[in-house]
């Protein structure tokens, strides 16, 4: 019996066993829709974390001089106070880097806190306010969307001008022209000279409520004391460019801080690795956890699919004997299932792939996880669901298929 | 009949015969007693031949046209279809034999009951290879031979027993078999059913076909022009009769 008969009979048949026919099917569907469910949130969560969060973060190819790393997870309180101990970061130490360095590279300074901005009688409140360089929005790929950012010049002679987040911008001027107009921050009046594209939030972390300023303006005294910097930002072309800048910024820190070979490091050479090593802890757990889970609950289905296909061959042995005294031999008989099982697989695992991205796409929209579809997951969870359903259904099969036809005639 | 040879064990049969077994033997292994359904059962059926097989309840009637059918196989012993001894044949190829040699008409009709008519009668057709239109045609001709060509779409339990009855020996003539196999297929049949049944028989014995048919009836077993009787799983008579 060649396949496409085969195929024609599975038909036939699963449209006369529509009950048994649709639990196999939901099973299948059930399986492959949760495990390309599951699998995009660990995707999505995964590449968030190390596209987006830590690039936002650090920026891409960047490194940031500091006293203490960015991002610490559970360090005990002894670490911590000796880190605070540490002499902190001066002009002159990124300066002495910006002179020592042979890769081409961009630099910024960047100190932060929190201020309250004004406008007339408009108050912005809890504003991350950032004494920064010129080259802090290349660096962390601000886009300005009005007006422009202020340059090494203004920077230099310490010009009071500002450029606003989104979320700034909006909450003192509403649709007003922000342009031109002077806000307040620390009493200190300053002009806004531009505003920065929407970017949303970060794992809950709102993006857009800073303004920018120039390191040496007015506004410096209310980020650090005189001379000193949170982080000095490196830019380089490459990973490898960066790596060669930062074991030379690092020989740099070293002497001037008159460090003996025996000590540590008083500083950081702070990169988005050690959050993505972090993650990567995480994103290990959730990438073999929840398919795992998903994979015992489809063989579980599976089990299900074989139960349900027992008692169809069980209630299909006299059929199968009939088909043999006809003529059938074993291969098509376990054609016949073959195709039978393998066809509710396929549409199972079609409307589960379908199901699958559709429910990630819900998940990414109503839900604050960043789902996104995995191509691996999709092949993965249709192979999987698939071979589950091809199987467990076609087992059953193979102990009817032996019978001789007097033998399987006779069951009732 | 004239032509009987004595069979033993080394020799081949004479081509006019088409079923030749040698002390056919089937015992049942039931754990706690051996049934021996057949003790050594030889006959030989020549091509063209009617015949009727009689017997008691349990005398291994059916135990014996399975065998014949390639349906079982034998306990010991020698079965020989159409010149080829197929009592040692391996699985498939026994598939093979029921496909193109054997015609078998049950007593329980046997039919799929999704399929209607014409499918049914298909089947067999189906694991002959043959093309869908090629099939559809014999097996239409087919149900029309036994008087069925209006009933091609209905389903079996849309037709009667009689009806059903002859779907399921169209089934068993799609294929041109060398002989056709009965085991009492009146034997859910009222008696006028019944006699229309055994006049379908009786006219495809007519155009050339051999039919072997067990039977409990005499009247039945009238039509018959040789009547084997079995008793205890042996032949008890074996009787030519007049036309
Ligand atoms: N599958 C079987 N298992 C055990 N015993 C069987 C089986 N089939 C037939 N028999 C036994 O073999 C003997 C002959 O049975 P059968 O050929 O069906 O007789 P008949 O058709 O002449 O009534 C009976 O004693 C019956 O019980
Ligand atoms: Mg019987």
């Amino acid at each position: 019996m060649p396949f496409y008969e085969a195929f024609r009979l599975a038909i036939q048949t699963i449209r006369a066993q529509k009950l048994k026919s649709s639990f196999s099917l939901l099973g299948v569907f059930v399986g492959v829709s949760s495990l390309i469910a599951s699998c995009s949130i660990a995707n999505g969560v995964d590449r968030y974390m190390t596209e987006k969060f830590a690039q936002t973060l650090y920026g891409v190819n960047t490194f940031q001089l500091r006293r203490q790393p960015m991002f610490v997870p559970n360090v005990p309180d002894s670490v911590w106070r000796a880190w605070r101990r540490r002499p902190r970061i001066r002009f002159s130490d990124a300066d002495a880097i910006t002179k020592g360095l042979t890769v081409p590279v961009i630099t910024a300074w960047q100190s932060s806190d929190q201020v309250t901005v004004t406008f007339a009688n408009k108050e912005a409140r809890d504003i991350e306010l950032t004494a920064a360089s010129e080259r802090y929005f290349d660096i962390k790929n601000l886009d300005i969307v009005i007006g422009r950012p202020f340059t090494g010049e203004e920077n230099r002679s310490g010009v009071p001008v500002a450029v606003l987040g989104d979320a700034v911008s909006k909450r003192l001027f509403a649709d007003r022209p922000p342009l031109g107009r002077s806000v307040r921050i620390g009493g200190v009046p300053y002009r806004v000279i531009g505003v920065v594209a929407h970017q949303g939030s970060l794992m809950g972390f709102p993006l857009d409520r800073f303004v920018v300023v120039p390191a040496l303006s007015p506004a410096q005294n209310l980020v650090n004391p005189p001379g000193i910097l949170d982080a000095f930002l490196v830019k380089a072309h490459s990973d490898l460019e960066m790596r060669e800048a930062m074991s030379q910024a690092e020989g740099i820190m070293r002497s001037r801080r008159h460090l003996r070979p025996k000590q540590d490091n008083n500083f950081v050479l702070d990169t988005s690795e050690g959050i993505q090593r972090f993650w990567a802890g995480i994103s290990n757990i959730l990438n073999t956890v929840i398919p795992g889970i998903v994979v015992v609950s489809l063989v579980i289905g599976g089990i299900v699919i074989m139960n349900i296909m027992l008692m169809a061959v069980a209630e299909r042995t006299r059929e199968i004997g009939l088909r043999k005294s006809l003529g059938a031999r074993r291969r098509d008989v376990l054609r016949q299932f073959l195709a039978e099982s393998t066809a509710i697989a396929a549409v199972g695992a079609v409307l589960g792939i379908i199901a699958g991205i559709g429910l990630t796409l819900l998940i990414n929209k109503l839900s604050p996880l960043p789902a996104s579809v995995s191509p691996t997951s999709v092949v993965f969870g249709a192979l999987m669901g698939a071979g589950v359903g091809i199987v467990f259904g076609v087992y059953p099969a193979t102990r009817a298929a032996r019978l001789d036809p007097i033998a399987a005639l006779r069951q009732e | 009949m004239s032509t009987v040879q004595l069979f033993r064990t080394g020799d081949t049969p004479l081509p006019d015969v088409i079923i030749l077994t040698h002390k056919l033997t089937r015992e049942y292994d039931m754990g706690s007693e051996l049934v021996r359904a057949l003790r050594g059962v030889s006959v030989q059926i020549q091509k063209n031949e009617y015949v009727a097989v009689m017997g008691p309840s349990g005398s291994g009637k059916s135990t014996l046209m399975n065998l014949i059918g390639c349906l079982d196989t034998p306990t010991s012993g020698e079965y020989w279809l159409n010149g080829q001894k197929v009592s040692d044949l391996a699985d498939d190829e026994l598939a093979r034999i029921r496909n193109k040699e054997i015609g078998f008409v049950f007593q329980t009709f046997n039919l799929l009951p999704r399929a209607d008519a014409l499918h049914n009668v298909e089947l067999p057709l189906i694991y002959a290879g043959l093309s869908a239109r090629n099939r559809r045609e014999r097996a239409a001709h087919a149900l029309q031979r036994v008087g069925l060509g209006d009933r091609m779409d209905h389903k079996p339990n849309e037709l009667s027993g009689g009806q059903r009855q002859r779907v399921a020996i169209a089934r068993a003539l799609v294929n041109e078999p060398s002989i056709l196999l009965a085991d009492e297929p009146t034997g859910n049949l009222d008696s006028t059913t019944s006699s229309e049944i055994m006049d379908v028989f009786r006219e495809l014995h007519h155009q050339g076909q051999t039919v072997v048919m067990v039977t409990h009836e005499q009247d039945i077993a009238a039509h018959a022009a040789r009547v084997i009787t079995l008793r205890d799983g042996l032949v008890a008579t074996d009787q030519a009769r007049a036309a």
